[in-house]
């Protein structure tokens, strides 16, 4: 698939897409296939849990048939010790070193330990993993998180799954401006327009699972979201006019016709 | 016949023949040849370890692959 922006790169991969996609809340496998193909994804986040032949083999060989790259995550943790771990063992099931770095704090909000996430990226970057962390919407743990080794940032829009969009757009604008490695925005998109403010706001990418895999029709969801982030980037580049209190005229007042 | 060690799997009980190693364990268990990792009691065993690690009587055996989530 074809895409109007330059590819997202991230601690030296690179992907055509700067929509990476979650398998979570998924209906079944097919409709799954159906929605990253239409996504154009390039990227896709996965769990890791233990094996189930059926549900580990067909999910496999479904990311390895669309040439898709895998960023497992470290979803179910809640602990440093925890995520380090399951990063380790993803490491070794799938040789890669990329892991998106999830730990949250309790199973109710799932709102990110920010804590526990910092422990974590200090110990998988130091290990030389490409750490993706996930966190809440600030600008100052978005700073510590690079610090810490951090080689993307994936602020919150909203809580996972609540498809509330983006609540601060100042601060993600300001992770955004700020940062030195790519800012992904990570939960709480709800739909298109949701992914692309967060490209207008200067991110370099944004990730949605339960947006597209708990839509009415999650393969034309995932196109649009896609068609978002591409439009959000462009916007962006662009340059939007300021926002004003009162109405600016686009037409001249001059050679007006005197009709009275 | 070979005695039998009682070790556990995912949290399950199983039995392998004495003397196993995680290689005997993989073909016993119908593990795909890429995807997945293997920890024995907490320790995670590299797939190239995996002929020469027994697993002895008591072993945990933690299997992982990927899911669909996060």
């Amino acid at each position: 698939m074809e895409h109007r922006y330059p590819p997202l790169v991230v601690a030296g991969h690179q992907f055509a897409s700067r929509l990476i996609t979650g398998t979570g809340a998924m209906t079944s496998l097919a409709m799954l296939r159906e929605s990253l193909i239409a996504s154009g994804t390039s990227l896709t986040t996965v769990a890791i849990r233990r094996f189930d032949p059926r549900a580990s083999v067909g999910l496999f060989d479904l990311l390895h048939e669309l040439k898709l790259e895998v960023l497992p995550n470290t979803a179910g943790c809640y602990s440093a010790r925890e995520a380090v771990t399951t990063a380790r063992l993803a490491a070794e099931a799938l040789g890669t070193k990329l892991v998106k770095v999830e730990v949250i704090a309790d199973d109710t909000s799932l709102l990110p330990d920010p804590i526990e996430t910092l422990r974590a990226t200090e110990e998988l970057a130091d290990a030389g993993f490409s750490v993706m962390a996930y966190l809440s919407d600030d600008p100052i743990l978005a700073r510590h998180a690079e610090a810490a080794g951090a080689a993307a940032v994936m602020p919150l829009g909203s809580p996972i799954g609540s498809g509330l969009g983006i609540l601060n757009p100042y601060n993600i604008q300001l992770i955004a401006e700020t940062s030195h490695v790519p800012v992904i925005l990570d939960a709480g998109v709800g739909t298109a327009s949701d992914a692309a403010l967060a490209m207008e706001l200067g991110c370099a990418g944004v990730l949605v699972a339960s947006a597209v895999n708990r839509a009415e029709d999650p393969p034309a969801m995932a196109a649009a979201i896609a068609g978002a982030v591409e439009a959000g980037y462009l916007a962006h580049g662009a340059g939007r006019i300021p926002r004003r209190a009162q109405a600016v005229a686009s037409s001249p007042s001059e050679g007006l016709a005197e009709l009275l | 016949m070979s005695a039998a060690t009682g070790i556990t799997v995912n949290g399950k009980p199983a039995q392998v023949e004495e003397g196993s190693t995680l290689v005997g364990l993989a073909e016993t268990l119908g593990l795909p040849d890429r995807g997945v990792a293997v920890a024995l009691d907490g320790e995670i065993v590299p797939r190239s370890q995996w002929a020469v690690t027994l697993i002895t009587e008591g072993s945990a055996v933690e299997v992982v692959s990927i899911a669909a989530g996060g």
